[in-house]
């Protein structure tokens, strides 16, 4: 059946609970009633990207982009778009503040300075359909590794593209393959890790939605490389159509005969089954994930032995991260001297970044290594909304450290990043702008990881809670003056009596806040004062006689009714009755409202 | 199910390739149907489904069909415009299902501009 058109519908779960699935039907529906059905096919993608803006609509093969599309939109886009050919302008991205819309998904900035290679067919291809990963050089990777190459020279390949683990800490994946390949017990495992818990990060469920396949594969021809024979797709509970997609590639991968027995004809086997992780943050912890996986509690243990060694059932394991495996067929089919040439010296290729906080484009990028921050937030995620100014970005969740504006130069790349006291991470990455309270955002991190941390090690456990309890107080205006000296001298015992890299790298976000905003610390120890006001014990609201017109505007959405004065004159707030919620500041026409 | 073999993805792939393409939006050749309400009226829609009835037949892979609105001579709907490389855009008029297979073998596939159903070479100069 040939097509002019194909409406490429984003079906991933952030436009799905926008109403992704509804719009569908209504495009259906419409093409059908305008007789259209042998012209347009619908088709279902993952991961357009621009989350914020979805549902999301790309029209091809003009390359339209729609955005914020609601069911009632959807008759007039088919009778302008599809039936005379006029594409739709309200309904195209409009830059922050611009009024010109950008018609073609090409020129938008951002997607225009993005790299693709774990996302090379988020947008393009059906998930749910085998052949058009196929078609999109799907699984040519897999069979050039069994027919061409021996495990070892798959393994040299991978080594020779300074390919780093995309799960966080960074390890060379080559190097850990080629240390599972040593162990001379069997069977082995290859497990991939899609238990991404970090708050405000969603690389890996994206991945798992857009292009199941391209995990898959990934993990294949690790196991040929490692003489794996079994896999698991550890994915997070809270991930159900993640889960979804990736039983189906399997089942679709199995009937092709490139899942099980002699795949490919080549006497090769690797069978797989999707887990559902057990749902605490510490199961993406590798130890912690096999434990689950064996149903232990999951809880770290001591390295050595390491997984490679003694991982899953005592057996040689090999974990990787989502991100990690769905680069390797494209290392495979391009070569190492390819995907070596992207990125820095010591961190190759692209980055998948969840781009989420106070930022117009907050969605999901790839990116090549080496970038700066200050592209990341201002050419592809548009800047900070309201006019407010950029305070620092937040790299690595939990695990990660807060970046300040005179840093954002820095190129994003392993050590980089480390030397800045943050760390890469999965890829969450959190901007946060003016009005943030860095005292209160490391307290939200804190709060996070005490409430994960597993219990097994004391020092995470007790030093988590003793750390969070401080800046509870410190944002409560109860700070003492030997409560930063506390927390830095709390914070390397915490790192130093952790077991897994939960307990030792929780500190960090108090840690950086501390080097690049003990100034906002002091404030609110030395001087009872919360410089961004949001700590409510340490604000008064008040109003300004001089820029007060006397609107009332206040007054009406006061909830405790502590706004009071005469229409057409300055109004006063009871302090006694505020309860520092923000609304009068929130609604004031004239910026009459001030927090100190 | 049988079981794939290396050979098998090429077969699978080159299947799928047509509607694949179309999101790269890239072609040899970009063929405009104009459907403005007038276009529609004087038969757009037959023009339409038989280019894409043609290039089902003869399986062509490269070449990309859209709808374009009224191009402003609705006496001589249905029109369509060819966009080949190397070659201005040509635009037809009075089209009817045998004109475009006709066109489609000789222009589209052929390279060769069918005068006796041409309006014009070019398109308007934008801005």
């Amino acid at each position: 059946m040939v097509y002019r058109t194909n409406a490429m519908i984003c079906t991933c779960t952030n436009c799905i609970s926008n109403g992704a699935l509804q719009v569908k039907d209504a495009l259906e529906k419409e093409i059908k009633k305008q007789h259209l059905e042998g012209d347009v096919k619908v088709v279902p993608t993952g991961a357009s990207g621009l989350c914020v803006k979805g549902p999301i609509l790309v029209v091809q093969p003009e390359g339209i982009f729609y955005q914020l599309l609601t069911v009632e939109a959807v008759p007039h886009l088919v009778e302008e778009h599809f039936l005379k050919g006029r594409p739709v302008k309200s309904l195209m991205y409009v830059p922050p503040g611009e009024e010109a819309p950008i018609p073609n998904i090409r020129d938008i900035p951002f997607f225009k300075n993005q790299r693709l290679i774990a996302l090379r067919n988020r947008g393009l291809i059906d998930p749910d359909e085998i052949e058009e990963y196929i078609a999109r050089d799907g699984y040519r990777a897999l069979a050039k590794a069994l027919t061409s190459m021996t495990p070892e020279e798959v393994i040299a390949e991978i080594k020779a593209s300074g390919l780093r683990g995309r799960g966080g800490a960074g390890f060379p994946t080559g190097q850990k393959w080629e240390f599972c390949r040593a162990s001379s017990e069997t069977p082995k495992y290859i497990i991939c890790n899609a238990d991404e818990g970090d708050p405000g990060a969603f690389m890996d469920r994206s991945v798992l939605e857009a292009d199941p396949h391209s995990v898959l594969e990934g993990m294949t021809i690790g196991a040929y490389a490692m003489g794996g024979t079994q896999g698991y797709m550890y994915v997070r509970a809270e991930y159900p159509l993640a889960i979804k997609r990736m039983k189906r590639a399997v089942e679709q991968a199995r009937d092709y005969g490139l899942l099980g027995k002699d795949i490919f004809g080549t006497g090769f086997d690797f069978d797989l089954d999707v887990f559902q992780g057990a749902g605490a943050f510490v199961c993406g912890e590798e130890t912690s994930l096999i434990a689950s996986i064996e149903g232990q509690p999951p809880e770290p243990r001591m390295r050595p032995p390491f997984p490679a060694q003694s991982g899953l059932w005592g057996k040689p394991t090999n974990i990787n991260n989502v991100e990690t495996w769905a680069n390797v067929p494209v290392i495979i089919n391009w070569g190492a001297e390819w995907f070596s040439q992207i990125g820095t010296d010591t961190s190759k290729g692209t980055k998948v970044f969840s781009l989420a906080g106070n930022i117009n484009n907050a969605g999901l990028v790839e990116v090549p290594m080496g970038i700066t921050l200050r592209q990341i937030v201002y050419d592809i995620g548009g800047g900070i909304p309201n006019r407010k100014s950029f305070k620092a970005v937040q790299t690595g969740g939990p695990s990660g450290g807060f970046i300040p504006s005179d840093l954002l130069d820095l190129s994003v790349d392993y050590d980089r990043l480390q030397e800045a006291g943050a760390i890469m991470g999965s890829g969450g990455m959190i901007v946060v702008d003016e009005e943030t309270c860095m005292v209160d955002m490391a307290k939200y991190f804190l709060e996070f990881t005490t409430s994960e941390s597993c219990g097994r090690c004391n020092a995470c456990r007790e030093g988590l809670q003793a750390m969070y309890q401080i800046l509870t107080n410190i944002c409560a205006g109860q700070g003492k003056d030997d409560d930063i000296e506390l927390l830095e001298e709390l914070a390397p015992a915490v790192k130093d009596g952790s077991l897994c890299a939960l307990g030792r790298t929780a500190p960090n976000p108090v840690l950086t806040t501390l080097r690049y905003f003990r100034d906002e610390y002091e404030a609110h120890i030395k001087e009872q004062r919360c410089p961004a006001g949001v700590c409510k014990a340490l604000i008064a609201y008040s109003i300004d006689p001089e820029k007060c017109k006397g609107c009332m505007l206040c007054v009406k959405n006061c909830p405790q009714g502590a706004i009071s004065g005469e229409k057409g004159q300055p109004q006063t707030i009871d302090q006694e009755k505020c309860i520092k919620c923000g609304a009068c500041r929130e609604v004031c026409k004239f910026e009459a409202v001030t927090v100190r | 199910m049988p079981k794939l073999k290396p050979q098998d993805l090429d077969k699978i792939a080159e299947k799928v390739k047509r509607t694949m393409l179309l999101r790269e939006g890239e072609g040899r050749v970009r063929v405009m149907v104009h459907m403005g309400t007038c276009g529609i009226a004087a038969g757009a829609r037959a023009i339409m489904k038989a280019l894409l009835d043609e290039i089902e037949a003869n399986d062509v892979k490269d070449v990309l069909v859209t709808a374009a609105s009224c191009a402003g001579l609705c006496s001589r709907e249905p029109m369509m415009t060819i966009e080949a490389p190397d070659q201005p855009p040509v635009k037809y008029v009075d089209l009817t299902p045998d004109k475009v297979k006709e066109i489609f073998s000789r222009h589209i596939m052929g390279g060769e501009i069918v005068t006796e159903y041409a309006l014009a070479q070019g398109s308007e100069r934008m801005l």
